[in-house]
């Protein structure tokens, strides 16, 4: 066997490795139960795909995959999470009312996508000279010279996504989450969980009780 | 080379082990004998009350978004930098010009009280 040969197959290996990881995390964000967990789920997820863009030579990528992906929209969903009402049920009841149905709309949309795909035409990227000076840097220079405007309408867009969350934030703010009578409520019942006597040490009753 | 990357692998996979060996020697070894103050949530010495699934500020997630924007900020100045003194003062400019929208956005948050914690 030759050197080429192993390391073909040792990619071979690799990728079929990400990919699992990628497809079963995937289905277990769908299908789990807690909301939670899938959100765990989805940030391994994007972790093996920064993995699948190492083993395609596309580092700079892989290390934006995980910077913004795993870091940062991972941190987002998970204060999502925290910030959904009705998080104190510990099972989020799944909106996937139709299997059958959603299974099928899923397989059209493959079926669609595989068509298309097939059919377009990619015009080639303009020459980058990826091979010879790296791909972060043909990605800087592209971005800076061929790719100027859209660099440029990105700051835009990310000013658009700030103000709209203060703009949501305050609007929430406003009508103060939650109303207060019902924090105070909620509140009182969980301490009526911990302490059962209201002048009592809740650890030491604990202790006398086991 | 993506084959350069055998080494993360193996340092994954050794961290992976360490985590795994680390806790089984330890359970093996230390002595178990639960009381209930020893089994409660840590909570910085606080008697703790309440579930941990509460639902937080919206505030936090005020921060969470500032925090990405600044993240992806980031992110582009990387390739910018690699090719910084190839492009000369233009590429300066382009970057300044992304730098001040988004700190637009930034000076917005700021004014607007969005970042005073009450």
């Amino acid at each position: 066997m030759t050197g080429l040969e192993t390391e073909e197959i040792l990619s071979a290996i690799v990728f079929y490795l990400l990919s699992g990881v990628v497809v079963g995390s995937s289905i277990l964000v769908i299908t789990l139960r807690n909301i939670f967990r899938s959100a765990l789920f989805l940030l391994l997820a994007f972790f093996a795909t920064a993995g699948l863009f190492i083993t395609l030579d596309a580092e700079f990528i892989a290390a934006v995959q995980v910077l913004i992906y795993v870091g940062a929209i991972g941190v987002l969903i998970l204060f999502a999470i925290m910030l959904t009402r009705r998080i104190q049920d510990p099972v989020a009841k799944s909106t996937t009312r139709s299997f059958i149905l959603g299974a099928f709309v899923s397989a059209a949309f493959l079926f669609f996508l595989i068509l298309i795909l097939g059919k377009i035409y990619l015009p080639p990227f303009p020459e980058t000279g990826a091979d010879t000076e790296g791909i972060t840097k043909g990605i800087g220079r592209m971005l800076l010279t061929y790719y100027l405007l859209p660099f440029e309408v990105v700051s835009v867009l990310l000013v658009g996504a700030l103000i709209g969350a203060v703009v949501i934030a305050r609007k929430e703010e406003a009508r103060g989450g939650e109303p207060p009578e019902v924090a105070l409520e909620r509140e009182r019942k969980d301490r009526e969980i911990t302490d059962s006597k209201p002048d009592g040490n809740g650890l030491e009753q604990n202790d006398r009780k086991h | 080379m993506a084959s350069d990357y055998i080494v993360v692998c193996v340092m994954f996979f050794i961290a992976l082990g360490f985590v795994g060996v680390a806790l089984f020697v330890a359970k093996l070894v230390r002595p178990r004998r639960p009381t209930n103050v020893k089994l409660t949530t840590y909570e910085c010495g606080e008697k703790p009350w309440g579930g941990a699934w509460v639902q937080y500020n919206v505030r936090f997630y005020l921060v969470a978004l500032a925090f990405v924007v600044f993240d992806v900020e980031a992110a582009f100045l990387f390739p910018w930098a690699v090719v910084f003194k190839k492009l000369g003062l233009f590429g300066f400019i382009e970057m300044a010009v992304f730098i001040f929208v988004i700190l637009f956005g930034l000076v917005y948050v700021w004014r607007k009280g969005a970042l005073k914690w009450v």
